[in-house]
């Protein structure tokens, strides 16, 4: 008896048979509106460099319908990424003190509270 | 719940089939039968042509690792009372060659798990009468999780850079180098690191998780992978940025 | 095998992708929530002021430089998952776009 091993072929689609591999499809995808967004505020900088005028100009365009739109989907994906970022931490970063391991749940929390802070700070910065 | 339960398991033999194909075959349900019974009994009244891999039947050999409705799992590890329809596909594990029906050719894995030098590396060689290693409780819960891998396969079938690239090293041999890595008594992470660090390692990795939902002995190769790409990338700039320190 | 040399992008990769989860978010609130609705109208003298100040320049080039390089090298990767392979071409565009970002608020904030 021969042997001949049988490879089958894995789709393009691969991804869109599970729920799993979609879901990571959409994790991944978080990335590229955070970098769309980067580019937004790359603009920001630019147009700020250009003066007042230049700066209202921009301030416009993100108030427009289609400017608040794309950029709530921005945070959509933004927070999409925090949050799986969050919770993938301590996989990558087990801690532990004094050879006691630190709960997943407490690094995961501190990220939150780090969020929180952050978040504070630059909302009072912006002048809320 | 019917009396009865149909399986629908992708066929393969080479010296009769040119391709792989769906058989069906109606077998009683049993309350407490898991997919396992189910194959047994295909092979003990209705086709003994049928061929698997199984041993244990308690999740512990790692030998009947399948595709159960599109899911890596363990044959002896899925009951056919949690499959709610009355139908349930049966394929050999994913990204593997077929050899016959639900075996797989395993060579490749069987490569892998060696090239990580899967054994203590001691930094010097003891003699017989300098004793026993030592090791504290703390020391051995370090990389105890990473030595319950049973090599089932389930990881390597969930995960899909396994199956978008043939010479990934795989979730189960890395998570086995962290064993190692991670055990007080080893030093042989700089050996391990040509294998484990090299794009076919650790860098292959996306941290998609599947690897770890699928394994059925808790072992989270994902985490073990991530905690190795932190680990090389620090070796990696100390080793440039500190040339003489020792890694 | 050889050694990777991943390490370069990847811990940058990591480290954006913190910086990404932290500060993002808040700062969309900001221009896509609150500026809009008139909570937060971010004066051009406020705004600039801090774009000059030196602290202002370090964080608003870390707030672009490092979730930028995040991105690219994440939609690398996804670039490959879908079947786009992992060449030349899919590297340039993934990293050249960060590159151009990165070094486009450097001038920016440094002028």
């Amino acid at each position: 008896m021969s042997r001949r091993p049988y490879i089958r072929k894995v789709e393009r689609s691969w991804w869109l048979g599970r729920r799993r591999y979609v879901m990571y499809m959409i994790r991944e995808l978080t990335s590229l509106f955070v970098g769309l967004y980067c580019a937004l505020l790359v603009v920001g900088l630019w147009r700020l460099g250009q003066g007042r005028a230049a700066w209202d100009g921009f301030l416009a365009v993100l108030s427009s319908p289609l400017g608040v739109l794309f950029q709530l989907l921005c945070l959509a994906f933004a927070v999409y990424h925090s949050v799986t970022w969050f919770a993938l931490t301590p996989k990558a970063m087990p801690l532990a003190v004094r050879g006691e391991p630190i709960p997943a749940k407490a690094i995961v929390g501190m990220h939150y509270g780090a969020w929180a802070v952050v978040s504070l700070i630059v909302l009072i910065a912006a002048g809320i | 719940m019917s009396e009865n339960v149909t399986l629908e398991i992708l066929r393969y033999r080479p010296e009769v089939d040119s391709e792989p194909h769906f058989q069906t075959y109606t077998i009683p349900y049993e309350e407490d039968w898991v997919v396992l019974d189910g194959l047994n009994h295909i092979k003990d009244h209705v086709d003994a042509t049928l061929s698997y891999r199984w041993s244990c039947h308690m999740a512990i050999c790692g030998s009947c690792g399948m595709m159960i409705d599109g899911e890596p799992k363990l044959a002896c590890h899925a009951f056919l009372r949690d499959y709610r329809h009355d139908v349930i596909r049966i394929e050999p594990l994913d990204h593997f060659p077929i050899e016959r029906d639900l075996v797989t050719v395993m060579d490749s894995f069987i490569e892998k798990l060696s090239s990580v030098k899967p054994y203590v590396i001691a930094k010097h060689k003891k003699a017989l009468s300098d004793g026993e290693n030592l090791q504290t409780p703390l020391q051995l819960m370090a990389f105890k999780q990473y030595t319950l891998c049973i090599n089932c396969l389930l990881c390597y079938a969930a995960c899909p850079q396994c199956g978008l690239n043939e010479s990934f090293v795989g979730p189960a041999a890395l998570a086995l180098a962290h064993r190692y890595n991670l055990d007080s008594r080893d030093d042989g992470k700089e050996q391990r690191a040509d294998v484990v660090a090299s794009n076919e390692g650790i860098w292959e990795c996306t941290f998609v998780g599947a690897c770890s939902e699928v394994c059925p002995k808790h072992v989270d190769p994902a985490a073990a992978i991530q905690q190795t790409k932190i680990s090389a990338s620090l070796d990696w700039f100390k080793a440039r940025l500190l040339p003489g320190a020792r890694r | 095998m050889a050694r990777s040399n991943k390490p370069l992008l990847w811990l940058p990769f990591a480290a954006g992708g913190l910086v990404a989860a932290l500060i993002i978010p808040v700062l969309i609130l900001i221009t896509g929530i609150l500026m809009p609705l008139g909570i937060l109208p971010l004066p051009y003298e406020k705004i600039a002021a801090f774009a000059h100040n030196p602290l202002g320049k370090l964080i608003l080039f870390g707030a672009v430089a490092l979730p930028a390089w995040h991105a690219a090298h994440r939609l690398r990767m996804t670039a490959h998952d879908l079947g786009f392979g992992d060449g030349v071409a899919v590297q340039a565009v993934c990293y050249g776009s960060a590159g151009v970002l990165i070094l486009a608020a450097a001038v920016l904030l440094t002028i």
